[in-house]
């Protein structure tokens, strides 16, 4: 037996996995409320117990111990660009890839008022871009100076134009800051390079933010608390669709993950025009991409949602009947955000919202194809990804895990005839990750890739 | 001495990509760096592209015969970018069918354009102006 004991530090769970690698299975997982408020071990401490109950020795005796977290806020992140639809997107992708709550975004040269709010936003790391390399330098080195001037003290990734890179890194440096200086997000137009971003921020999460975050301690019992969650998912969901050079992926995918707070979308596929004489045009996509919307959530943003969804679109998928017990609904699943539906009317409640969450998630993240009406005839642009050939659509979270019938759910994400211009996957062979293995898989990937492959696939059940 | 920075794009619904090709590979031989943003380009994405490359100069090629529309109001949005010492430079079929040049040309400038070309007007030409514009 090769055993390997992984851990996810959530924001409300801590949970761990026991994995014989040399029988490709999981032994066992358990779960405990995460103790980052007072001693982080706790929590741990008090899962593996409960998992040693189980399987008759201690996880902790495992041969490779490691984590991810997203306690305590998760990685929280803001991204400063020139040009919002440009630098500014770029940077914001690459923190989004890298696992990042991005908090907020800021374009053109930071004012003193967006300066305070970015103080008030406490991020643990800023990412720093602008300008393509040999482009624009003034508006990167004045927001440089505006930084070092500022009161945070937080570290941050450099990853704009290369000609100013060292004058930027001075004037930080200067201020005694902590400057990573990192290749360009956007190094000529329209080139999205996130990779060494990403990197870099991980780097940094390794070394600081797990000990800021009070996590370090859990480093004395397990070798490191390696990525943010999110990134761990986004990492399985990179080996599930792409495979090792030992074992085969299955193909371009789209996962879904509708949360209590926010409902994440990854997405494995290039995403090129499946249609013929389609023009592409806009910030090219990154192959492995996540989109996080913080105003789509199942609990604690409930309300968020029904507001981003307005009420037609809830009239359409519940009916006018339900959706007058809509409001006392939301107002108990808010307070209690463990709340499960009681009686059939409430699970359609929850089954609709999970709906509408899913759709708009969907459309947000994947390409929009624009008819261009020329006085001669329509051209066609697309924008973004063209996901409608993607195959497989996996769902994961706590809606999808629960309900009867996942596949209502997972539905809302696919191709709608009705509004044929948002390239969602048209008929995706669907797939459920009941036990949410999928972030651990993505950790034990970095151990054994192969067997987190093959254990991601045995893990997942088709609709 | 560094590179002139040029972005180069057809505006408004235009798909005619061939000039803007043999521009882009005229301007390059020449010694420029060209940031071609292609066919199908919005006023939005020159005045973009220009301020993330921090360009010295903006090519705007018209071909169908619809370039009034498209470029009215570009200059405004540059200077509202800040983009206002940025020359802007047209050339193409900027009208339908054969008109006055003269008249043309004109009304390209009263739109803030700062060079205005005839149709068939040879990469050559551009590249002496170019270089006599920006020093
Ligand atoms: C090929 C072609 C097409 C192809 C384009 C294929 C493609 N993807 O490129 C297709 C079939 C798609 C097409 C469609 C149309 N076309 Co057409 N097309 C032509 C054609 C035959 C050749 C264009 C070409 O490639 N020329 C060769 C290149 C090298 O020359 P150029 O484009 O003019 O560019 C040079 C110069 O103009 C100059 N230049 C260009 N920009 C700039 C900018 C600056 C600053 C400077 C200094 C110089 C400069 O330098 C370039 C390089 O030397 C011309 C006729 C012609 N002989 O020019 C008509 C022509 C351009 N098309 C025309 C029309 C009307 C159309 C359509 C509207 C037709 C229709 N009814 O559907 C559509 C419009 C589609 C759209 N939305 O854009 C008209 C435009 C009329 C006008 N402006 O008054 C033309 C002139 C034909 C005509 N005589 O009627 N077209």
């Amino acid at each position: 037996m090769e055993l390997a004991l992984l851990v996810d530090f959530g924001s409300t769970y801590t949970k761990v996995t026991v994995v014989d690698l040399r029988d490709e299975k999981i032994m066992g997982t358990a779960k405990a409320f995460t103790t980052v408020e007072t001693d982080i071990m706790e929590g741990l401490k008090q899962a593996c117990a409960d998992l040693q109950q189980k399987l008759g020795f201690d996880p902790l005796t495992a041969k490779h111990k490691v984590a991810c977290s997203s306690a305590a806020g998760g990685l929280k992140m803001v991204a400063v660009g020139l040009v919002r639809e440009l630098t500014v997107e770029a940077a914001k992708r690459a923190a989004l890839g890298a696992g990042a709550r991005v908090l907020d975004v800021f374009a053109h040269r930071l004012t003193a008022s967006e300066l305070r709010r970015m103080e008030i936003l406490k991020p643990d790391i800023v990412l720093l871009a602008g300008g393509t390399d040999g482009g624009n330098r003034e508006v990167i080195v004045q927001n440089a100076r505006m930084l070092a001037q500022s009161s945070l003290q937080v570290p941050i990734v450099v990853a704009g134009n290369k000609v100013a890179a060292e004058e930027v890194a001075g004037l930080l440096r200067g201020a005694g800051l902590d400057c990573r200086v990192t290749e360009n997000v956007m190094p000529e137009l329209n080139k999205l390079n996130v990779e060494p971003a990403r990197m870099t921020i991980r780097e940094i999460f390794m070394e600081k933010i797990v000990s800021a975050k009070g996590l370090s301690k859990a480093e004395q019992l397990i070798d490191g608390v390696l990525m943010p969650t999110p990134a761990a998912v986004l990492n399985a969901a990179m080996l599930l669709a792409q495979g090792t050079p030992g074992e085969p992926g299955i193909g371009e995918l789209v996962l879904v993950d509708i949360g209590g707070a926010t409902t994440d979308v990854h997405s494995v596929a290039k995403g090129e025009p499946s249609k013929a004489g389609v023009m592409l045009k806009g910030l090219p996509e990154p192959q492995a991409k996540r989109t996080v919307e913080g105003d789509l959530g199942m609990r604690y943003s409930a309300r968020a949602l029904c507001e981003a969804a307005g009420p037609n679109r809830f009239s359409g998928v519940l009916g006018d009947k339900s959706c007058g017990r809509l409001e006392a609904f939301l107002a108990r699943v808010t307070a209690r955000p463990d709340y499960l539906p009681k009686d059939e009317e409430e699970w359609q409640l929850d089954e609709g919202m999970a709906r509408v969450a899913v759709e708009l998630a969907m459309e947000r993240h994947a390409g929009n194809m624009e008819v261009v009406y020329t006085p001669f005839g329509a051209s066609y642009v697309q924008y973004g990804k063209d996901l409608t050939p993607v195959p497989h659509l996996i769902g994961t979270g706590g809606v999808v895990v629960h309900h009867r019938e996942p596949a209502r759910i997972l539905k809302a994400a696919w191709f709608d005839r009705n509004n044929p211009t948002s390239l969602r996957p048209r008929s995706p062979r669907m797939w459920v990750d009941r036990e949410y293995i999928l972030a651990a898989m993505g950790l034990l990937g970095e151990i054994a890739p192969d067997t987190a492959l093959r254990i991601s696939k045995q893990c997942l059940l088709e609709l | 001495m560094q590179k002139k920075t040029l972005v180069l794009g057809v505006i408004g619904a235009d798909v005619h990509a061939v000039g803007n090709r043999i521009l882009d590979y005229a301007l390059t031989e020449a010694g420029f760096s060209v940031v071609n943003i292609g066919v199908l380009a919005t006023q939005e994405e020159f005045i973009n592209a220009a301020m993330e490359t921090d360009a010295q100069a903006i090519l705007v090629s018209s071909l169908y015969g619809h370039g009034e529309l498209d470029c009215r109001g570009l200059k405004e949005k540059c200077v509202e970018a800040g983009l206002d010492d940025v020359p802007l430079y047209v050339g193409g079929n900027l009208v339908v069918g054969k008109q006055d040049f003269a008249v043309v040309e004109e009304h390209y400038k009263e739109m803030g354009f700062d060079r205005v070309y005839p149709p068939g007007t040879l990469p050559d030409v551009l590249i002496r102006d170019l270089a006599r514009d920006l020093h």
